[in-house]
């Protein structure tokens, strides 16, 4: 073998570190804050979870942050990757994404609080394949309506079809589970992707008319389990059954309301060591920030949640390239409809719906899901700045 | 591109909307009903837990206890807790039921809240309080109870302090009793409610009434913070509970003992007498050595719940109203020992002291013939042999001259009326202002008191003088004619304050009233400086640790408006009372060398009953420091049954047989010593 036939390569850390290196231009103040929400969701996670039992008062919390660090370490992945790498492997991504959700209504799956979503990988760690599902449909969506119709700007019916085809799939499958939540994020993605894409305005009118009429249907046949109607009841009148449905928005209200002005200082929200709000590290963390660190804290939380989407917003429209351009609107749209579902159900403005607040609640899978989106936007962001 | 990009614009508009919305809503969640969020957080998140004062002790006047604490084991139930469960607790209430050996009945009965037609075994406290029902539990049935609380939800277990009365039956109306403290006093006073638990206590009558604010200390408070399965997280605020004050009394438990012995005794004495009284006054203070009243009762029935049938008892009229005190409640014709306050009459009317009164069996007032006991002339006396030997017939005609100066009939402007005027200076007529709830103020008529009697009756006498008593006739037609004239004359003539009537006050007889502790007050001011004081039984309130010492003196009311010289006068006449005069028979034998008593029997009419005994006394008769007033309702003549009752106590407090309660004669000096851990030096 002679030296020629190998190809020079200059070693990972230079690559990396180089002056033309990526890592300078990721769009930094997208970068910091996520990191600032990570690090704010340690605490939120930290003080809502040392609690649970004497002796390993920090046992969640390194698990988060060790989700964290897996995260970030996605995210770097993904901000590596090129849009045609991505358009490529699309379908394979969402391929297995649906394998995973198909796993879960095998015997694979496994129920963890009331929500049959988790495939056990054993030493208390699990994977939520519907988290996954969430950027693997926006880039198998974005795949299929990224080229237009020929000479126009609007998607070409048979790729709408498709489209159409491949969101039911996998919200049936997560219908399946049952997570309503996460279908109705599945939901708004599509339409969003749908949108961007320039479908018209009458087609829009009508998609309304059908997610309308889709919620009705759920509602009239019954498709809700009782206790999902109950929330919704409860969201309407919460004072009717303040110990049963109710009890979550009392309560979550009750948590955020004492925080007053300036909150009642990390780890001594009365209501958060109290555990008096349910599932106060994943879907409810947003009350411990509204407890302890007052409204000056939560509005933190939220403008921070504010600048990611925005960031992302702008870095979609400086795009030049289409399918970049919807992928991140999509991403942009998943975050933003969980941050105010998430937010407006803690603050009784939304009925109570299993959605964590990205980037701030516990949750491996949903971490790693949003991460991966992070690091999508940001290998947007680094293809499109003309260097 | 730029469709998606103008799309995107809208989605930007769309994103800026809705966190616009999410913070105008933290603004309104947090800022502007933050307080009232805090206030819902803190109900939440803490439980009061009241813990309890330990309730001032009743001592008397050496320290002994009249009312103490004893710690029981008590095991209450939470009403609420057990209502939520879906059985509403029966099935608690068996397993407690079996635990304490009760049976379920009787367990609801006595969880079940009191109403207008919820009879005891009832709860009259709060609902939201734990309803003790158990106060005799061993520690191990209150083990059994606390080691498996999962099958006792709602039930506990603790430690209490019980009220508990060494007296036994003694002063029971006097020491009072405690009840829970009801829904009703607690929203009513809004002062209380700061320093009341629900499963307060209460006191209801007697001193633990009057001195309830003083006894009662106040409760600590401990906020524990809960989670949300109501598991004990730490504590956020806590007061300690601050006992209550030792009250110590005049009273000596040795004279009390005493006076309850003499009581039983002189009923056993009476075949008919229903009920009996006697009062101790310290003469130089006013305070009272001891208090007791017959039929009585054990005052332990009110803890933890009084059943049905002691509670009726307590009401009943058969048994004689054991709740109340003759000595304050009770109010009887005095009889001859109004006596003195009719010679006070006589002497400031300027009858001389010294002078000489005729004393026929028989005297005419305004035509009605007014006799003697017995109708027998005792010849010409002085005062001091007229009050020795209780002769009437003087005082019936100084009270006939008096009345007959007022104008008679037709009374002068500004009539004198000597007797009922020296009578209400005497005290009489109106309550002493013993510290003691609900005394009654007697009655002492006059010709005032005719004129408002007749306006508040007219209309009713003038109603039955045409109508009669027909109720009456059939049974007895003679009494029924005579009531029947005499709604007529009261109808007519009502306000006219007749002869005969003010002949028959001045021998205490008649329409005249008053309680035994009323005359017990007029006989000790008579043989003491002549001040008039409101008796007392508190003498002092000290702090729990004896630092703090409040000292309550017996105020004067009132001044006898007689001189030394009268009130001397008439005290050497009634120390012969018991040598020589109408008491003699029942102090024979008694050792008036050791000590003399000085007394007046009474003995009153009452219409269809046996007669009132009464003996109003003093001790030593030189310089008397005792006053010991005895009735007998229904006991006969004052020298049958009261005197030998007053004789009985006073061997008590001299040791005449046996040990003497008071060694000396005199009543405890010092306040009994209080150290700082509360103990007290007797």
């Amino acid at each position: 073998m002679s030296q020629a036939l190998v190809p020079r390569s200059r070693s990972l850390v230079r690559r990396a570190m180089g002056a033309r290196s990526p890592v300078w231009r990721v769009d930094g103040v997208l970068l910091v804050a996520v990191m600032a929400l990570s690090v704010i969701g340690t605490l939120l996670v930290w003080s809502s979870t040392r609690t649970w039992a004497a002796g390993a008062p920090t046992g969640m919390v390194m698990k988060h942050v060790l989700n964290l660090a897996i995260g970030w370490v996605l995210c770097g992945i993904a901000a590596l990757a090129d849009r045609r790498t991505l358009r490529i492997y699309a379908p394979a991504v969402y391929g297995v994404s649906l394998l995973g959700l198909l796993a879960v209504i095998t015997p694979l799956g496994s129920t963890i609080n009331g929500s049959h979503s988790w495939i056990l990988l054993g030493g208390g760690f699990a994977v939520q394949p519907s988290e996954l599902a969430k950027p693997a449909l926006i880039l198998m969506l974005c795949a299929l309506l990224a080229e237009p119709a020929r000479g126009t700007d609007r998607p070409r019916t048979l790729d709408l079809v498709l489209c159409a085809a491949a969101a039911a799939i996998a919200m049936g499958l997560v219908m399946l589970q049952p997570d309503f939540g996460t279908t109705m994020v599945l939901a708004v993605i599509t339409g969003a992707i749908m949108i961007f894409a320039g479908l018209r305005k009458r087609y829009i009118a009508a998609l309304g008319a059908l997610a309308g009429a889709g919620a009705a249907a759920v509602w009239l046949l019954g498709l809700l389990k009782p206790y999902q109607i109950a929330r919704f009841t409860a969201f309407i009148n919460p004072a009717n059954d303040p110990r049963g449905a109710g009890y979550n928005s009392t309560q979550s209200l009750i948590a955020i309301g004492s925080g007053e002005l300036f909150g009642k200082g990390l780890f001594h929200g009365g209501q958060t060591t109290g555990r008096f709000v349910p599932e106060q590290h994943t879907d409810f963390i947003f009350t411990v920030a509204g407890e302890e660190f007052g409204f000056l804290g939560a509005v933190t939380v939220v403008a921070l949640l504010g600048v990611v989407l925005l960031r992302g917003l702008r870095i979609a429209r400086r795009s030049e390239d289409r399918f970049s351009a919807m992928v991140v609107g999509g991403i942009v749209c998943w975050f933003a409809f969980q941050t105010f579902v998430n937010v407006g159900m803690t603050i009784g403005i939304m009925p109570i719906t299993g959605v964590p607040l990205p980037f701030v609640s516990y949750g491996g899978t949903a971490t790693f899901a949003n991460m991966i989106a992070l690091g999508l936007i940001q290998a947007v962001h680094i293809r499109e700045r003309p260097f | 591109m730029n469709r998606v990009r103008a799309r995107l614009v809208v989605l930007q508009f769309l994103v800026l909307t809705l966190l616009t919305v999410l913070t105008v809503r933290l603004w309104q969640v947090q800022v502007v009903r933050g307080p009232h969020f805090v206030v819902a957080a803190t109900e939440t998140r803490t439980r009061d837990v009241i813990v309890p004062a330990v309730r001032g002790p009743i001592l008397d006047a050496s320290g002994r206890p009249l009312v103490r604490n004893r710690t029981a084991l008590v095991v209450s139930v939470d009403r609420a807790e057990l209502e939520r469960m879906p059985d509403g607790g029966m099935a608690v209430l068996k397993r407690l039921g079996a635990v304490l050996g009760r049976p379920v009945k009787e367990l609801r009965e006595r969880i079940r809240p009191c109403g207008p037609h919820v009879t005891r075994p009832c709860w009259p406290g709060s609902l939201y309080s734990p309803i003790p029902i158990d106060d005799k539990v061993s520690p191990r049935e209150a083990l059994q109870i606390l080691e498996r609380q999962e099958d006792f939800p709602g039930v506990n277990a603790e430690v209490q302090a019980v009220r508990e009365y060494p007296l036994g039956t003694g002063a029971s109306q006097t020491l009072g009793y405690l009840q829970p403290v009801t829904e009703e006093e607690l929203k009513k006073r809004s002062k209380l409610k700061a320093n009341f638990s629900g499963v307060d206590l209460v006191g209801r009558d007697g001193l633990e009434y009057v001195y309830d604010e003083a006894l009662r200390g106040s409760p600590g408070l401990r906020r524990v913070q809960v989670d949300r399965m109501g598991k004990v997280l730490g504590v956020e605020r806590q007061t300690s509970p601050v006992p209550g004050d030792i009250l110590i009394t005049n009273m000596d438990a040795n004279v009390q003992r005493v006076v309850d012995r003499a009581l039983a005794t002189a009923m056993k004495n009476a075949p008919r007498a229903d009920g009996a009284a006697a009062v101790v006054l310290d003469v130089k203070t006013g305070g009272v050595i001891a208090i007791g009243s017959v039929p009585t009762y054990d005052p332990k029935v009110w803890a933890g719940g009084i059943s049905e049938k002691d509670y009726q008892h307590l009401l009943s009229e058969k048994a004689g109203l054991p709740l109340v005190s003759r000595a304050t409640h009770g109010q009887y014709a005095p009889g001859s020992t109004f006596k003195v306050s009719s010679v006070s009459a006589m002497i400031r009317d300027g009858y001389p002291l010294k002078g000489k009164y005729d004393c026929p069996g028989v005297y005419d007032v305004a035509g009605t013939a007014f006799h003697n006991f017995h109708g027998i002339g005792l010849g010409v006396l002085d005062l001091h042999m007229a009050l020795v030997k209780s002769c009437d017939t003087i005082f019936y005609k100084a009270a006939y001259e008096m009345w007959k100066r007022d104008g008679g009939l037709k009374p002068v402007p500004r009539p004198k009326e000597p007797m009922t005027a020296t009578a209400k200076a005497f005290g009489f007529g109106r309550k002493t202002g013993i510290d003691l709830p609900g005394e009654v103020p007697g009655r002492i008529p006059g010709r005032a008191w005719k004129k408002e009697m007749w306006a508040a009756t007219r209309h009713t006498s003038c109603a039955r003088a045409k109508t009669g008593y027909p109720e009456v006739e059939k049974k007895n037609p003679g009494r029924a004619a005579y009531l029947k004239r005499l709604a007529n004359e009261n109808c007519l003539e009502g306000f006219e304050w007749k002869a005969a009537e003010a002949a028959n006050l001045s021998i205490g007889q008649g329409d005249v009233l008053v309680t035994p502790l009323q005359l017990a007050a007029a006989y000790a001011a008579l043989v003491g400086d002549g001040r008039l004081r409101s008796p007392r039984i508190a003498k002092a309130v000290v702090s729990p640790d004896g630092t703090h010492v409040r000292e309550i003196k017996a105020p004067v009311t009132g001044r006898l408006p007689v001189t030394k010289e009268t009130r001397d006068y008439i005290r050497r006449a009634l120390s012969e009372v018991t040598s020589d005069g109408t008491a003699a028979g029942a102090f024979g034998g008694f050792p008036m060398n050791v000590v003399k008593i000085g007394g007046k029997t009474g003995t009153a009419e009452v219409y269809g009953k046996e007669d009132t005994s009464w003996f109003a006394s003093f001790a030593p008769a030189e310089d008397p420091r005792f006053v010991v007033v005895v009735t007998v309702s229904q006991g006969g003549q004052g020298a049958m049954a009261a005197a030998p009752a007053a004789r009985e106590i006073y061997e008590g407090i001299y040791g005449i047989k046996g040990t003497a309660a008071l060694p000396g004669g005199k009543p405890a000096g010092r306040l009994p010593k209080i150290r700082r851990d509360g103990t007290v030096v007797q």
